[in-house]
């Protein structure tokens, strides 16, 4: 294998598993931050204990995180050295930007809520969990104003051989910055209210501390409906957005090969990608793919046989992760409605509850393929348009980067694995004893 | 102008990180050596718990901005040290790792796992940082394209390693002083003495790095060209003797402080020298890395500078009261958080 594939494979496997652990630091922040604050207005000891059971689980989830950021900021360097010199006036200075106004508020806080129980008032304490919560969101929004500029490129003009800043604002305003940072945000609360209401009705089904995981469970839920209803919205609007802007990405999310006007949306595909076509089309929606990326049922969409081979990014996966996302998110809505509305009768419901312990690991596969969408149906550009991936990986050894892949394996899989390990074993020994906090 | 200006915070912002991050990676590397039992073990992670992951915050925002305002110079020495790097960030990994996950199960070959990782994480960042610093001062073989001629054991030169055990018992020191402070009893005692009985090591091999910089880098070209440029290497010096008198009147803080200034002013020395280069070529100087061919356009050089004039006294003031809110020194109260 060459530099470029192996870097590739290098840097999907390093962002994919951060990514496994960032959904859940943003969402459960919030969370938990809400929990601290009701303890702090209403003086009710369980809230407390709330806060310090799904923050000690934040706090595994969130080390993780962190040190697996790191190596995609160095990645760049590393690995992409063309890309960097020839974005870096413009990436370069987003990525600067998150750091200074986000990751330095976040681990600094992250230290002060942690040891600071009894050194600070609680008013105080409650602030610094509010403070990681900001500043992880707000670092997500610069992570993702950066990836955007790398999906539609504004702002910039070419310049001395590269990308050169002109207009700052119109790059983190960009309406694609916008709406996939609600989109990603938004995904990630579903995981967290999920991930909550799971680990609580595992805890409910065995009658422990029911008072206190019914509230948290009552939490998740309407945080779970809020965004599974607003994510799949702005979801639809992103769609828009790739149509308008992406349309070999649109196309290869649907595997709709043929330009033509009033374009159906089949129920069941097979995609055959070597022979330019479907091998299958079932249950088509007449016009349903035009009006879903127009808004008109009756406008033209392009297929990706009209697009030349090389500039098509792959339509299996592309098609498939598309598929998988937007599914799940529909039965997201199903069972956040149904959580919501059965959220005064939980301990009658076992089957809802099983079924809630159960698909904790589904929101996590819907993020996992809304990147695939994103980043896969992005090729074969590195920055839309402007840089091919293929023209930006580093000059270096394809022995090094070999070395280094095989070793990511190896660490990651190994931390994954005593992190899962952690998160089950603290998520099943549920909260400290009343007791115990009050001693505090 | 504007490049100069982001070349003096480059250089101000990688002399915080050691400044600050350097006393937790020498304690780390130096637990072993410190820690005659369980508590002991325990005091030096609290001891490093609330800061460690704040300070390394400032080896991302000194690589960001690298990235940042000196994109060219960004991916030629990324991409140059690229196994060296990769090292430094599995070791930083398990290194954070360790801090969350030892205290999480109550078993002695868990912690054991951890604290091994703890200290690899602490010394090899600490190597690492020094063997990439020296080389850059001595100049590292790139062409004209910026593409790297060498592998790691390129790096691994004798100037390149003296600079690795130069930054290591900076470091040491630094931390064993930051102990000193914030334990009690027969463990401070012993990091009390091991601040002292390193103390001599570092001035001999600062001694030889000098000497060795003078033979193997251009350095001192700014050197002489410039008398005002002395101050570092004075400060760095004074600072180095005042940190051994604190020390022997028993003035912890004060010693802490004129290591944390010994730091400064060794990154500066070698900063000033370097300039106006960032990552000099050892193949040929026309290839090197300088403030002009590799700067980002003047647009994103002001918008950064106006982000950090603003943001960097911020993090500065929030950063130093969680250090006075952590001030104390470590307590059994402390040690019953079953964190650690
Ligand atoms: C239910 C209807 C949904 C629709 C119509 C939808 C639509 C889209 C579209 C069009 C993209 C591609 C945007 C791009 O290429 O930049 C995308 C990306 C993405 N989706 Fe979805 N999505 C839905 C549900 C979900 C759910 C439930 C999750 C997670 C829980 C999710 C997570 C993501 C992520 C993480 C990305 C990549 C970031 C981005 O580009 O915004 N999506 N989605």
């Amino acid at each position: 294998m060459d530099v470029l594939m192996l870097s590739r494979l290098q840097f999907a496997a390093a962002t994919f598993f951060h990514f496994l652990f960032v959904p859940l630091t943003l969402g459960l922040s919030v969370l938990v931050a809400i929990m601290e604050s009701l303890y702090v207005s209403r003086g009710d000891q369980d809230y407390k204990r709330m806060a310090q059971f799904w923050g000690k689980l934040f706090i595994i989830n969130f080390a993780i995180g962190v040190v697996t950021g790191i190596t995609l900021e160095f990645q760049f360097g590393t690995n992409w050295s063309r890309y960097s010199r020839y974005v870096g006036d413009i990436f370069g200075s987003l990525l600067a930007i998150e750091a200074t106004l986000a990751f330095f508020l976040e681990s600094t806080f992250i230290a002060v809520w942690i040891f600071g129980w009894k050194k600070l008032s609680p008013k105080m304490h409650a602030t610094a969990i509010w403070l990681v919560a900001l500043a992880s969101n707000v670092s997500a929004y610069w992570i993702l104003a950066a990836n955007s500029f790398m999906q539609h490129p504004v702002g910039y003009v070419l310049r001395n051989g590269r990308a050169e800043l002109d207009d700052f604002l119109a790059i983190i305003t960009q309406k694609w910055a916008v709406l996939e940072f609600v989109h990603t945000v938004g995904g990630a609360y579903i995981l967290a209210g999920f991930f909550v209401m799971g680990v609580s009705a595992w805890h409910i089904l065995r009658g422990r501390e029911t008072a206190l995981f019914t509230k948290s469970f009552r939490m998740a839920a309407v945080f779970a409906l809020v965004f599974a209803v607003f994510t799949a919205i702005n979801g639809d609007l992103s769609g828009k957005e790739v149509a308008e802007k992406q349309p070999s990405k649109l196309a290869a999310m649907e595997s709709h090969w043929r330009t033509q006007k009033a374009a159906p949306m089949y129920l069941l595909v097979v995609p055959d990608e070597k022979n330019a076509r479907n091998s299958l089309e079932l249950l088509p929606i007449p016009g349903a793919l035009s009006f879903l990326a127009f808004g008109d049922f009756s406008a033209e969409v392009k297929g990706l046989a009209d697009i030349p081979a090389a500039d098509r990014p792959p339509v299996l996966l592309t098609f498939l992760a598309f598929r998988v996302m937007v599914g799940l998110g529909t039965l997201f809505i199903v069972l956040a409605g149904l959580a919501w509305l059965k959220r005064k009768k939980l301990p009658q419901n076992r089957w809802l509850l099983t079924i809630l312990v159960w698909v904790i690991p589904l929101p996590y596969l819907a993020l996992q393929a809304g990147w695939a969408v994103a980043e896969v149906g992005r090729q074969p550009w590195i920055v839309w348009g402007l840089m091919r991936t293929a023209d930006a990986a580093s000059p270096i050894a394809a022995s090094q980067v070999a070395v280094s892949f095989a070793a990511f394996i190896l660490v990651y899989g190994l931390l994954g694995l005593a992190a899962f390990y952690l998160i089950f074993k603290y998520a099943r020994k549920g909260p400290a004893p009343l007791a115990a906090v009050e001693g505090r | 102008m504007l490049e100069t200006i982001w070349f003096v915070l480059w250089g101000l912002l990688w002399a915080v990180y050691f400044m600050l991050d350097g006393f937790d990676l020498g304690l780390g590397a130096l637990m072993p050596a410190l820690a005659k039992n369980e508590t002991d073990k325990r005091v030096i992670y609290h001891a490093m718990g609330p800061f460690w992951d704040g300070n390394e915050v400032w080896l991302l925002t000194a690589g960001g901005v690298t990235f940042a305002a000196f994109p060219a110079t960004y991916a030629v020495m990324f991409s140059s040290l690229y196994s060296a790097l990769m090292l430094l960030l599995f070791a930083l990994i398990l290194r954070g790792v360790a801090f969350e996950f030892r205290g999480k199960v109550d078993n002695p070959a868990w912690r054991g796992l951890w604290d091994a990782c703890l200290w690899l994480g602490s010394f090899l960042p600490a190597l690492l940082l020094g063997v990439a610093f020296a080389n850059i001062f001595m100049g590292i073989p790139f062409d004209a394209q910026g593409v790297y001629q060498g592998t790691l054991f390129t790096l691994l030169n004798p100037y390149g390693l003296l600079g690795g055990v130069l930054f290591v018992l900076l470091f040491m020191v630094h931390g064993s002083l930051w102990l000193a402070i914030k334990s009690d009893g027969e463990l401070a005692d012993r990091a009390q003495a091991m601040a002292k009985r390193l103390w001599p090591a570092l001035v001999i091999v600062a001694v030889v790095f000098l000497a060795a910089t003078w033979v193997s880098t251009r350095l001192w070209a700014n050197y002489l060209g410039n008398i005002a440029l002395w101050v570092f290497p004075l400060l760095a010096v004074a600072a180095l003797f005042a940190t051994r008198l604190a020390m022997a009147r028993g003035a912890w803080w004060k010693a802490w402080f004129a290591s944390a200034l010994t730091i400064a002013g060794c990154t500066f020395f070698g900063v000033a020298g370097l300039y106006p280069n960032l990552v000099p070529s050892s193949l040929d100087p026309a290839f090197s890395m300088t403030i002009s061919n590799s700067a980002s356009s003047p647009l994103t050089l002001k918008i950064m500078l106006g982000v950090a004039l603003v943001m960097v006294p911020v993090v500065i003031a929030y950063q130093a009261w969680a250090y006075y809110t952590f001030r104390h020194k470590v307590t059994e109260e402390d040690l019953a958080y079953e964190d650690y």
